[in-house]
């Protein structure tokens, strides 16, 4: 079998992520022509680590997108031949390189870790994203009104908190689970949430414009609902939204363990700021609590939550390897960058490349958000 | 002071009973139940065997009485053959008193293990046993690289020495276990060849330096950037604050200042960071000892959840909650005999 050499595999790596090369030219362009107008973003990239952050995180995030482009192969194909491929040989069908080696099952390391990072960057924010507005949905009251709802709240916060991750994740994610309702039910419980948040937003804020009000409510009932319908009892009536039952259950299960941190977040935030004066001010004009919540405290906590919502997804993203990793919820063909990480570690010994790939590229996913939510806590402080 | 004692135990004690009630009910489930029956008739059973074998040894009762059964509030009833009226213990490697008795967890028995076919007292403590020998080394070594860290990142705020040791607890926060220890895998054992990628020679052969170095730095190398930039952050609040700012004036060098004056203070933070740091821990250690195959509670833990072995999964749960709650207490209480300024009450 031909084999190219590790100056032709970096170079050839290099070349099939142009489109990626290509988005982040121009992203850096604008931002750097336009940095003074974009606020904090135009502060995080003026710094080193700040810049180097929201590289590797667009990185990741172009490559996802063009995933298609850049993958010379299905993250499913196999090639008989390419079964433990090193690095660099050439697929002798087509003429193109194993830039990383081939796996177990003859299938291209390199595509699959590209085609891995959809699934990560799918349900990673995704996940974090239900996990902030169920966390801040009950952290604002539990901080705002304090008394029995926050003891209440708080308790059963620091159970789920007081549960070893991977603990919940051996009783939560199974396949036996899926035939029993509770992956449903804490679904449903969960995914009520965003609905709730801006049909409240909404009724706060625009109570005085009937008209915006009533569009607003209707959009989001509609849009909400009908998510919910196609992603809670998988009945889409038009059968655009349709999620697997496994990826659900990781969904759930990953937004069950990240939602308590946020509540805490957001209860410790909202005690701070309900002190200062405009709360009060808002309070003597006569405005209901929920307004004060969620258009007074909620945009003033922002800055904090911002740089936990960066460090979570990271966090979110190294739960969904640990899932992988013990083969839990992922279908085992999966290319995610954990199931990868697991069957590449069985012939570790004999063949790195396999488990090495994809790990590099969590970690360096990782640590691109990390970087960010560094350089933007940075920021935050200065102002 | 005793007061705050007695309110932080009872709300282990509650917590620890809303958690043990959760992970039974998850364990129980009728998946679970179903699949245990299939495996312990091992023969082509019929639907209404697995009902029969179900309800016979009480796995049909009450769900609150089954769990009384468990923590040992309610007697446990012995097993009758319904052909031949003979006693006959739940599982044939596990032998269980004939008279109805109570038998839980409170009086020590923590059931059996199906997948190892043995009482779980024979190999729960072996485990726990494993585990914390890895634990202890972890947290020896750990604990102080991370302080240095942390105190010399802080010590001088902004510095070059501080940006880069920022970096590096960044990267070291953002490599999960399971990243870490492939990479160590790869360029210890199997390029350099200094260090054995697998512990197996530990649980039978003691520990060495050659079998055991691997998964403790991989487990410490997770931890180490997190404590070090909460240590980092108290250091420079205090190396801020006046009364440093006034030993400096005094004349004090700066190696004195930061040793006598901001350290003591410094470290009241970071002790609570690292006592919540068993939880997390505990999650690590599952993942170091899959990956290395040493034999601790993690490796319990997987067999249990993997073989559907429901009462070892529920010993493991039961044991891991535990842990997380006296650690917690722990850090409280520690927390507030440290710091003179949290009054307690």
């Amino acid at each position: 079998m031909e084999n190219i050499g590790p100056t032709a595999i970096i170079l050839g790596i290099l070349a099939r992520f142009w489109p990626v090369w290509l988005a982040l030219a121009l992203m850096l362009t604008l931002s750097f022509a336009y940095r003074r107008r974009l606020g904090l973003y135009g502060y995080v990239i003026g710094s080193g680590v700040g810049l180097a952050g929201v590289i590797i995180c667009a990185f990741w995030v172009f490559t996802a997108l063009f995933a298609n482009i850049i993958a010379p192969f299905g993250p499913l194909d196999q090639i008989a031949v390419m079964k433990h491929a090193v690095p660099g040989s050439v697929e002798p069908g087509s003429g193109v390189p194993f830039y990383l080696g081939g796996d177990k099952l003859a299938r291209d390391m390199f595509s699959r870790m590209v085609h891995g990072s959809r699934i990560v960057l799918a349900i990673a924010p995704a996940a974090t994203a239900i996990s902030l507005m169920v966390g801040s949905l009950l952290g604002l009251p539990a901080g705002f009104f304090g008394g029995r709802i926050d003891s209440v709240l708080s308790f059963v916060a620091n159970l789920v908190l007081a549960f070893p991750v991977i603990l919940l994740f051996y009783l939560l994610v199974t396949p036996d689970i899926m035939d029993t309702p509770v992956p449903y039910a804490m679904a449903g419980f969960f995914f009520i949430f965003p609905i709730l948040f801006f049909c409240l937003l909404f009724l706060t804020g625009y109570g005085k414009q009937p008209v915006r009000l009533t569009v607003l409510l209707v959009l989001t009932l509609a849009v909400g609902g009908y998510l919910y319908v196609g992603l809670v009892f998988d009945a889409d009536p038009f059968g655009l939204v349709h999620i697997e039952p496994n990826e659900l259950n990781i969904f759930v299960a990953v937004a069950f363990a990240s939602s308590p941190g946020v509540f805490r977040i957001v209860r410790g935030l909202t005690m701070d700021i309900k002190t200062r004066e405009y709360i009060a001010a808002a309070q003597t004009r006569g405005e209901s609590p929920w307004y004060i919540m969620l258009w007074e405290i909620l945009p003033n906590a922002r800055g904090p939550l911002i740089v936990d919502t960066c460090l979570r997804i990271g966090y979110t993203t190294i739960l969904l390897g640990t899932l992988g990793f013990f083969g839990l919820g992922m279908s085992s063909e999966s290319p995610d960058w954990g199931t990868a990480i697991k069957d590449g570690s069985q012939f570790l010994r004999l063949y790195a490349w396999p488990a090495l790939t994809p790990a590099i590229a969590l970690m360096s996913f990782v640590l691109g958000l990390n970087l960010l939510a560094d350089a933007l806590r940075e920021q935050s402080l200065r102002d | 002071m005793l007061k705050f004692l007695a309110l932080r135990l009872g709300i282990m004690v509650l917590t620890m009973f809303c958690l043990s009630l959760v992970v039974f009910f998850f364990v129980n489930l009728e998946p679970n139940l179903k699949r245990l029956a299939i495996f312990q008739t091992q023969q082509r059973a019929t639907d209404q065997d697995l009902e029969n074998w179900l309800s016979r040894n009480g796995y049909r009762d009450n769900f609150f009485v089954r769990y009384g059964r468990w923590i040992g509030v309610v007697k446990q009833q012995p097993v009758v053959d319904p052909n031949t009226g003979e006693i006959v213990p739940r599982f044939r490697f596990c032998d269980e008193p004939a008279e109805p008795a109570y038998n839980g967890i409170l009086q020590g028995n923590f059931g059996c293990s199906t997948a190892f076919k043995t009482k779980i007292e024979n190999r729960l403590p072996q485990g726990l046993k494993a585990t914390g020998l890895l634990m202890f080394w972890v947290m020896i070594t750990m604990v102080p690289a991370a302080l240095v860290i942390g105190i010399l990142a802080g010590m001088r705020e902004g510095s070059r020495l501080d940006r880069g040791l920022s970096v590096l607890s960044i990267t070291s926060t953002a490599t999960p276990e399971y990243v870490s220890g492939i990479i160590f895998s790869v360029v210890f054992a199997t390029w350099l060849k200094v260090l054995n990628g697998s512990a197996a020679t530990a649980t039978s052969d003691g520990i060495t330096f050659y079998n055991f170095t691997l998964p403790v730095m991989t487990l410490a190398i997770y931890g180490v950037g997190y404590i070090a930039r909460m240590t980092r952050a108290s250091m420079a609040e205090v190396m801020s604050s006046q009364y440093i700012r006034t030993a400096r004036l005094k004349g004090l060098s700066f190696r004195q200042v930061v040793l006598r004056h901001a350290l003591r203070n410094a470290l009241i933070a970071p002790f609570t960071v690292i006592m919540l740091q068993f939880p997390w821990l505990l999650s690590g250690v599952v993942v170091v000892e899959a990956i290395f195959r040493y034999q601790g509670f993690g490796f319990l833990l997987v067999s249990a959840a993997s073989n559907n072995d429901i009462d070892l999964l529920l010993a493991c749960g039961l044991v891991s909650v535990a842990v997380v709650m006296v650690t917690q207490l722990i850090s409280d209480i520690g927390y507030a005999w440290l710091n003179p300024r949290i009054r307690m009450g």
